[in-house]
This record gives structure tokens, sequence and C-alpha cells, in this order.
């Protein structure tokens, strides 16, 4: 135990050194403005006195200024609330962060509070870093599903906002070839969509008919089109028993998928996976791209050329249902607390609608409860956005809820890439299904048995029309 | 005889020192040392056998499940080569079934690979294959991924090292002149290596752009127009060159500089010499100047070879081992495995197997390059 012990701290070590070398590498290669952690940590003072308790948080944004100011207001708030508790936050480069909360549970020094990326918390919750959430009966009653965070039938984190994907396109556009615009209800269809696409690029106008993202490797990947492959009603798991992924990642329906996607490519109706990240910027809102599938926010800087004239359309039904990914950042508490209780009363703080506005209307994510949505300035009832509400409570999908995700995010990301770089469609899903599986049986199942503990992605609501 | 007496009289003044004060002597040194020393056996030592360690584990990187000692199977896992013969697919009369093409067909090795009967062909993968006459030979892979990626990394050192030094040298002889306004070529040849090579990479991704990249702008310009654009990074054939043009470009400016050095060590009495036996340009290239950059070759053989063989930010910051793993890299799948998947043992066989191959090729060297005693 103890030799286990010192081989950990070492490797602790080393994946500091290892994190900061990669924040180093990859930070250029994002968006991401570097600041080491310690640099920007600050005491929050609110007249502290030394009887009252430090309750420590660590956040992924740094760099962003709006959103530091609003948890930071938010922070005083609760301080000034109660003579209990003192929250101090510190704030993490997203790009590093993750690595930076696994390293610091390999030494030991959680903080009280910390946030997490809605797919990687069963991850971090099977590996023991987090422990469930204690709020009080019906503090979640309002909040959309996907913005709680489940894991063995207990709430594990809980996210103030959701993020919702939509089709971005023009009325004019859309007008001008004869092009039915979706809805909600009636979303496009395989054939309809595939035909928009070839009427599109075959205008002559455009570049390319839509814009995926290719440029944006990583989570996007699987955030963005594994709702495609999921309406086709293939998966990255099984979740009916979480235990493989055989038949999900490669039966005939995420066969028909990967025919279509490679399609695409080849078809040349989308840019491919070289697309810089300044034409995934700047294509559509520049007129080179006729539609683009993207998330919420983007949407501030695609309105303000197009105003009247965008459009927010819903993702295509493939057959099994209309998808979008959810589970966005939320926020949970950590397993090595001493101060639970205090770790839940500032979770639940956060949780009033009015710091839900707040954080919407600073960062533009969507709110996570219907009141705080019609109080908001771009989600309330007839304003721009109010459509992504929507689609987020009636179409999202999660990412399957489990320890395997991590790696199997992974390998879906490079599936994708190869079939649209031109990969054999079935040795490709093949490929990617025996890795995925492989590792599952390599981690002993990640806490699954092999018995059956929900519905597979054909049986769920979504597919039967709630 | 004079270093004798220098021996000796050293001895006499050791030991007319007070032992204490050799003692002291000794502590400093340690002390002085000891900060390199330290980091060295932290950051060095201690992971190399650490690495030893876990590649006979199943050691993860989180996980409440205990580690487990698996022996060779991760190496199993890793290297695992097997040779598949398979005859046509026959019909009922014995007569081989053809497809639409006239060709012959072939079970699909998946079948084998995932049949219970053949348990020797379990988890392998198909890597490549070829026909002889009726019968398909199919190479299995337990990991294809890094087989492919073995011989990318064998395939971007054999090129870029005789490429980058031969280049380097050609710079440094063509600067290695005492002409005015030689400094700026010096200058300008140097620059690419002071910037990041992550910067590089970005920059290289744009030029590289198949739709609006500057070098097919370029090529399209020159050629007028005959030139078709080529998405440089999204095929498989130009990917790994584009990504060695852009290295050599980066990295070339270092070893000029050391091959400078390298040629303003020889004696210009030797060219002097050469001069007046009525050797020619290229005579005396080859008998003055390349005897006498011996140890600069080696060094820096040596040396690219092995930053070669460690091909990693170029290949994540431009195509993440694509397009179908045709740039992935031994290094590159070290970290996708150990890191990002966080399989630390797996992480760890592949730098185990990477040690043994930059320890091997660096032993080649040494014997090669060896100086031939007469």
């Amino acid at each position: 135990m103890k030799k286990n012990k010192v081989f950990c701290s070492i490797l602790a070590v080393l994946i500091a050194l290892s994190l900061v070398l990669t924040a180093c590498g990859s930070s250029a290669a994002g968006p991401s403005e570097d600041l080491a952690p310690g640099e920007v940590s600050e005491v929050v003072e609110s007249g502290s006195s030394s009887t009252r308790t430090k309750l420590s948080m660590w956040y992924h944004g740094a760099g962003n200024e709006v959103e530091r100011n609003i948890l930071l207001s938010i922070i005083d708030d609760y301080n000034n609330s109660q003579d209990k508790y003192v929250v101090e936050v510190q704030d993490f480069p997203q790009i590093s962060y993750n690595a930076s909360v696994v390293a610091a549970a390999l030494a030991g020094n959680l903080p009280d509070i910390i946030d997490v990326d809605g797919p990687v918390m069963p991850n971090w919750a099977w590996a023991g870093y987090l422990s469930p959430l204690e709020l009080s009966d019906g503090a979640l009653d309002e909040f959309l599903p996907s913005t709680i965070g489940m894991w063995e039938g207990e709430v594990y984190s809980v996210g103030l906002w959701e993020a919702a994907c939509a089709i971005y396109a023009r009325k004019s556009v859309l007008d001008q070839y004869n092009i039915r615009i979706p809805t909600l209800e009636q979303p496009w269809d395989l054939e309809e969509f595939d035909a928009a696409l070839e009427t599109l690029q075959a205008s002559g106008e455009f570049d390319y008919a839509l814009d995926l993202g290719m440029a944006w490797t990583g989570e996007w990947y699987p955030y963005g089109f594994s709702p495609f492959l999921q309406s086709f009603g293939g998966d990255i798991v099984d979740r009916s028993t979480y235990t493989t992924a055989e038949g999900a990642m490669n039966g005939p329906e995420a066969i028909a998928f990967g025919e279509w996607w490679q399609s695409l490519f080849v078809r040349g109706l989308v840019p491919g996976t070289t697309q810089d990240s300044a034409d995934r910027d700047t294509g559509f809102i520049e007129g080179r791209y006729a539609m683009m599938w993207n998330g919420n926010w983007a949407g501030a800087s695609a309105l303000e050329p197009y105003g009247d004239d965008l459009l927010i359309l819903p993702a295509p039904d493939f057959g099994n249902g209309s998808r979008i990914g959810a589970g966005s950042w939320q926020f949970g508490v950590s397993a090595d607390s001493q101060n639970k209780e205090g770790a839940n009363e500032f979770i639940e703080f956060m949780m009033q609608d009015k710091y839900l506005v707040a954080f919407s209307n600073g960062i533009n994510n969507i709110p996570s409860t219907p009141s705080a949505a019609a109080a908001s300035e771009l989600y309330a009832s007839g304003a721009p956005f109010e459509i992504f509400f929507e689609y987020s409570a009636a179409q999202s999908t999660l990412r399957p809820p489990t320890p395997a995700y991590l790696t199997a995010a992974l390998v879906f990301e490079k599936a994708l890439a190869d079939i649209a770089n031109g990969a054999d469609v079935v040795d490709a899903l093949d490929a990617a299904a025996d890795e995925i599986t492989a590792d599952i049986v390599a981690n002993g199942g990640y806490g699954f048995d092999g018995s059956v503990v929900g519905p597979s992605i054909q049986e769920d609501e979504i597919a039967t029309g709630k | 005889m004079a270093q004798i007496t220098k021996v000796e009289t050293r001895n006499q003044m050791r030991s007319s020192k007070w032992p204490i004060e050799r003692n002291t002597e000794a502590i400093t040194a340690w002390l002085m040392a000891s900060p390199a020393m330290i980091l060295m056996i932290l950051f060095l030592i201690i992971p190399f056998f650490l690495a030893f360690y876990f590649s006979f584990t199943n050691q993860r990187l989180i996980s409440p499940n205990p580690t487990e000692f698996l022996g060779l199977q991760n190496y199993k896992q890793l290297l695992t080569l097997k040779i598949l013969r398979l005859d046509p697919i026959k019909n009922e009369s014995g007569e081989p079934v053809l497809d639409e093409d006239g060709n012959f067909t072939y079970i699909r090795e998946r079948d084998i690979t995932r049949n219970p009967d053949y348990p020797q062909y379990a988890g392998l993968q198909r890597w490549n294959s070829w026909d002889v006459g009726k019968t398909r030979f199919t190479l299995l892979a337990s990991d294809v991924v890094f087989m492919k990626s073995l011989i990318n990394t064998l395939y971007f050192a054999i090129v870029i090292v005789p490429g980058q030094a031969g280049l380097g040298l050609i710079l440094a002889l063509l600067i290695n002149r005492r002409v005015k306004g030689v400094n700026v070529f010096r200058t300008i040849y140097f620059i690419p290596v002071v910037v990041s090579i992550v910067v590089v990479s970005i920059l290289f991704r744009f030029i590289y752009d198949g739709d609006n990249g500057l070098l097919n702008s370029a090529l399209v310009f020159i050629t007028g127009g005959a030139f078709k654009p080529i998405d440089w990074l999204a095929n498989t054939t130009t990917a790994m060159p584009a990504i060695m043009l852009m290295s050599a470009w980066q990295a070339v400016g270092i070893h000029m500089i050391i091959w400078l050095a390298g040629l303003q060590n020889i004696p210009f009495t030797l060219y002097e010499a050469a001069d007046i036996d009525g050797a020619n340009a290229f005579q005396k290239f080859l008998y003055v100047t390349w005897p006498g950059l011996h140890n600069t070759a080696v060094f820096i053989l040596v040396t690219i070879t092995i930053a070669a063989l460690g091909l990693f930010t170029q290949i994540h910051v431009m195509t993440r081992g694509g397009p179908l793993d045709s740039t992935s890299t031994v290094i590159f799948q070290a970290v996708r495995k150990g890191f990002d998947m966080q399989n630390i043992a797996y992480g760890s066989t592949i730098s185990v197997v990477f040690f043994i191959l930059v320890l091997s090729v660096a032993i080649i060297q040494r014997y090669l390059t060896r100086e031939k005693s007469s």
C-alpha cells in the first residue's frame, strides 16, 4: 500500500510536469489564454475572521473576464450571506483543467468544490474523486434533466447552464432554392437534408453547403457528431449494459451513419479534417458556407451580420429521433472534502435563478431552468435564441454516462476523422468498437457487471416520441 | 618524466592538507552537484525505472481498481504479428466464388480473429494483405496503429536524417565565406530555429490549407493555373512529406551552425597545402573538409536521429496522427494511450520499446562511425 502511494506521488509530480508541457504545447493551438494556476488564485476578503471555515473551489474558466466576475460576485454574495464559510476560487485554463484535477486527485490535494464537464463526471465519480450531492428536497425539480449529473442512481453534479447545437442557415438562401424550413415538430429527414445539401452545393454560390466544424478536434467530435450516430440508431457504447460497444458502434445503423458521413466528404459538401479554425469561425458569417452546424455560443456572432435573416434550425432526424448533445460544465463536491456540508450549501446557493440568469446574460449559455430562461436576455420568450431552450429540452441526448466515455470519446473522434479521410467504413467502425470494448474489459467493466441497466439508444424516449 | 613529477608534487600537496579540509571539499562538491543530481534522479532516473515497472502491470492513471501484475501481456498486445493464409471462398461444387469484377473473394479477417474456434488469432487486426496466385496472405497485428506509427517514425528518420544534415552542411559551406553581408544570410537561415515549433506548426497548417493555403496559391500562380491545388495534410501520400519539409526548414539552422563551427575548426593551413598540391575544390572537400568534420558529423547524426525518432509536436498540432494514421508516430501513440486514454501501463510499454529502438539505432551508428584505427 505504502509502495503504491510512493508511485502515485511520483506519478503526480510527473503529470504536473507534463501538464506544464502540454499546456505550453497546446495553448497556442486552442483559443485559450494561458495563466499559471497560482497566478489567478484570489482570496475573497469579506471581513472574514479566522473562525470561518475556508471552502476551496476550482474553476475551468481562467482567461474569461466576464465569466470570472460573475463567479466572484456570487462568491461575494455567499460569503456575505452567512458567517460560517468563506469560499475561495482558483481558476484554470480549460485546456489543462481536467489534467490538473487528475494530478491533484493522485496527490490527494483536491479542493472542496470542483467543476466538471458533464460527460467526464461519471469517470471522476467512479474513480472516487466526487461524493454525491446532498441538496435539499426539490432543489433540482426545475432543472433540465441534462444539467443533472447522475452516476449509479445518485446526483453527483449540477449545471447552472446548458448548451445546445443547431443548424445555422439563412432564410433568404433557403427560400431562393425552395428548401423547406424545418421545425422542431417536423425536422428534416435524411433524404430532405441530403437533397438540401446537394442543391446548395450545386448552386455554385458557396464553397461548401455545410460546415460541420471539423477544425475543432477534441471534445467537439463526440459532442457535435455522436448525436448524428445516435439519430441513425447507433451509439458510442451499448447503453443498455455499458459493457460493450459491439453492435452499437459497428451495427447496421452505425454503418449506415458511417457511409453517409463519408459521402458528405466524398461529395464535397463539407470541409474536411484539414479545415483551419479561422475558416470555421468566419466561413458561414462571410457567406462562404451555406449552413453551419454549431452550438448556441456561436449565435451572437452569426446574428450580427444576418439579423432577422438568420435561421436556427433543429438537427435532422435520421430515423431515431432528432438529437443534440447535452451536458455542459457542472459543479460537484470532492470526496476528500472535510466540509461537505458547506460545499453543498454553496452549490445550492449558486442554483438560484438570478445567478443562472447572470451566467446566461454574461456568457450566452442556456439557463438550466425555464423560469431563469424566461428572465434571461437571449432565451426569454421572443428573444433571438429562445428556440435553443426548446431544442435542449426536446432533443438532448447525453453522451453515454459511463467512466468509459473518456477513452471512447477519443476512439470515436479518430474513427470519424478516419472515415472522413476515406477509411473503409466497416473496418474503421469495427476497429473502434473493438478498442472501446477492450478498454471496458481492461477496466473490469467500469463498475458495470453486464446486466441490463437501462434502455438502449433505440428504445429511449426521444425515439419513441415521448 | 615531467608528468610523473607533477603527480608526485600533487600527492605531496594533498597529504600535507588536513583530512578535515578534504572532507569539507567533498561535501562542497556533493552540495554543488546535488541540485542537478536530485532533479535528474527525480525526473529522469526514477521515471525511467518506473516506466519499466509499469509496463509489466495494468497501472491506470486514475482507477479505483488495484494495480495488477500482468507480466509480458502489454508487450504481446503491442508487438504481436501473425500471417494468415486464406484460400478463396468456394461454392458447393468447389468453384471459387467471384465478385462482380471477377476477382476471388475471401472471408473477412475479422470473422476469423473474432471466432472462438481460432484462439491463436484472437484480438488481432488486419494490417495489410497480398495476393499470391489464388492465396491471400494477410498480415495481422495486435496493435495496427502502433505498427503503422513505428513505420512512419522510421520513414521520417530515414528521410530527415540525411536530408536535414546534408542541407545544413550545404548551407554551412555557402555561408562559410568572408563576404560582406554573410551575417545577414546566417541570421535568416537561423531565424526559424528560435521560433517555437508549435507556432511554426500552426502557421504551416494555414500554409498547407487545401482551399486557400499559401502553398497552393503560390504553385497555381507560378504554373499559370496548371497546378491543381492539393489538400497537403489530408492526403496520405503528401501529409508526411509536408511535415518533413516543415520540420527540416525549422530545424536546419541549428545544424548549419554546428557544421559551421566544425568548418571553422579546420586549420586554414591544410587548405593552403592542398592548393600547393594543385587540388581542385571537390578534392579539397573530400580530403580536407570532410575528414576534418568527422566528429561534428557523428554528433549531428546522433542528435538528428534522436530528435527525428522523437517526432511529436508537429503531429500533435497539425494532424493528430491522421489522415488514416499516415503521420502517427511512436511518441504520439505513447502520449495518446498513456495520458489521453489514461493507460499509463500501455504508454510505458510504448516508451520502453521506443527506448530500445533509440538505443539500438545509436549503438549501430556509433559502431558504423567509429574512428578506424590504422
